[in-house]
């Protein structure tokens, strides 16, 4: 097995007085792509949203256990939550470009990191473009609005604008959801190149799409992690009842 | 099934009765306007709006009234639109929606916007002037009398606190209308909170934050009572040069002309003229700011 990127061990998460994940522990490794899948309100949006504290913005969320990333556990009192969030970049299920042009929505994350000069951000809007397979559909319209721009080559630029800020993870919510075949196999050959560098986390309702592009598959079910392996196994051989069921297609 | 006469009467009635009220409120808007029209149209000329009064204020234009309405409603924004927008950025952005403070805050703006415009007059002039005014002569000039009486600054600021709850209120409405979408966008990049609010919120409000500013100032324009104590004054002969002088102001002007002049007929035709010069300014105003918020609404259903 490979370097352990992400680790959790007794993860448990409330809202208010509602228990939303039970003693979630995984080891998910580097530069590899994971899959989280499962019925609807099984948690694992929740638990994805807990790796970059992205839950911290609701009220009334608890979590106790430990989340470790490269082994620092992220929920500890010293940790500046806004260093973490450059270090584990999210994708989300609809696109949510800026109102501004398509270089602007690149250029912020490093502008927000301090980033002034005209030559480097050039670079780094290429570069993230380039890599999230979007640069030859832009690059000579790169001041247009990005509004302007089709639902997946929207969800590509939110992909590009995570990347300039130059993450070690990407988690990705259900990122092809919103989209038509077409677009969603674009984003599919995107993902599967972006493990070269990065580590791939990514909630699917979609159980071809987490066979097709994912290493590891983690099946949750009503707030627990029921099974996590190769994602060869589970969709050929899964330990769990509940886990062949689901991925049969017997419920969920 | 036969109708009875008798409810059908009644039915008529009530609704012609209701119709007529409805076109009485029409009615009072055509001859209040065709009134002021008639009376005013002749007035405005390029003289009247640039001069000065003459002849005791029988006579001449309303420049230095139009002037210090402008210099008014300027200072009075740069105070409130700042300020409100602000509190509205911690109504929206920081205060939990059910929070104590929060509903202090909205319980407090609601109740400023209630209080009659006479009050704020009289607590500009207990507050601004014979409190701030006065600690400051007294701290800085020796006690010598400067800024512990009516002036232009006094006035706007009196007048930003009669306007703050709209503009409190247009704002927190624009805020509203940017996507948790895009906040959670900039939060993913490493953005902090502030850099989002002020990257992403802001510019995705500023049409609203003109609305609101534009709101205040058709009502700042056209109030008198909150500046009676403050610093308008009833003629002055020269243009207001620091923030330590009186101005004069459109809506006193008329009350002036109408009721102090010593000759009220025959300063009619420059009531009429500076009635209209008013009503232009406040509607034109108030049309801006209503295309504004109906391409807010738009943006929203969107």
């Amino acid at each position: 097995m490979t370097f352990e990127k992400i680790h959790t061990e007794n993860m448990v998460l409330h809202y208010g007085s509602k228990m939303a994940l039970n003693n979630i522990s995984i080891k998910i490794p580097e530069n590899k792509v994971t899959a989280f899948i499962g019925p609807s309100g099984c948690g694992k949006s929740t638990f994805l949203r807990s790796l970059n504290r992205m839950n911290d913005l609701i009220d009334g969320v608890k979590i106790e256990g430990k989340i470790l990333i490269d082994g620092v556990n992220i929920y500890d009192n010293n940790i500046d939550v806004v260093t973490l969030r450059k270090k584990v970049g999210m994708v989300f299920q609809k696109s949510n470009p800026f109102a501004k042009s398509i270089y602007e929505n690149v250029a912020y994350g490093p502008r927000i990191n301090g980033v002034k000069d005209k030559n480097q951000l050039d670079e780094i809007v290429e570069s993230a473009l380039k890599n999230a397979a979007i640069w030859e559909e832009v690059k000579d319209r790169l001041g247009d609005s990005a509004m302007g721009l089709s639902g997946g080559q929207q969800q590509r630029l939110c992909i590009a604008r995570t990347l300039a800020v130059n993450p070690e993870i990407v988690l990705m919510d259900e990122p092809a959801s919103a989209l038509d075949p077409l677009s969603t196999s674009k984003i599919e050959e995107l993902i599967v190149q972006l493990k070269e560098k990065y580590t791939i986390v990514i909630v699917t309702h979609n159980m071809q799409q987490a066979a097709r592009i994912s290493d590891l598959t983690a099946f949750f079910y009503l707030g627990e992690l029921i099974e996590f392996d190769k994602t060869k196994k589970i969709f050929t051989n899964p330990e769990k009842k509940q886990t062949e069921d689901y991925i049969t297609g017997r419920f969920g | 099934m036969i109708k009875s006469f008798k409810k059908n009467i009644k039915g008529i009635l009530i609704e012609g009765l209701t119709l007529s009220s409805a076109l009485i409120i029409i009615a009072i808007v055509v001859v209040m306007f065709t009134v002021i029209l008639i009376g005013g149209k002749d007035q405005i000329t390029w003289e009247f709006l640039t001069s000065f009064p003459e002849d005791g204020m029988t006579k001449g234009g309303i420049f230095p009234a139009i002037y210090g309405t402008a210099l008014l409603v300027i200072i009075m924004s740069v105070a409130a639109v700042p300020f409100g927008t602000i509190t509205a950025i911690y109504l929206t952005e920081y205060a939990k929606e059910n929070s104590v403070i929060a509903k202090t805050i909205r319980f407090a703006v609601r109740t400023l916007a209630v209080i009659p415009s006479i009050i704020y007059g009289l607590f500009g002039l207990g507050f601004f002037i014979k409190f701030v005014g006065t600690q400051m002569d007294n701290a800085f000039l020796g006690g010598q009398l400067k800024w512990g009486q009516p002036n232009i600054l006094w006035a706007s600021l009196t007048m930003a606190l009669l306007t703050l709850p709209v503009v409190i209120v247009s704002v927190e409405e624009a805020l509203k209308t940017v996507p948790k979408d895009l906040r959670a966008a900039s939060l993913a990049l490493g953005a902090t909170k502030w850099q989002t609010i002020w990257k992403v919120v802001i510019p995705g409000s500023i049409s609203g934050i003109m609305t609101g500013t534009i709101l205040a100032v058709s009502r700042a324009a056209g109030e008198v009572a909150p500046i009676l104590f403050t610093g308008v004054a009833y003629y002055l002969a020269t243009l207001p040069g620091s923030l330590s002088d009186q101005f004069m102001v459109l809506g006193y002007h008329i009350y002036v002309m109408s009721t102090q002049s010593a000759n009220v007929d025959q300063t009619m035709p420059i009531q009429f003229g500076t009635t209209l010069v008013l009503l232009m300014l406040t509607f034109i105003l108030n049309f801006t700011a209503i295309i504004l918020r109906y391409r807010i609404r738009k943006k929203k259903t969107d």
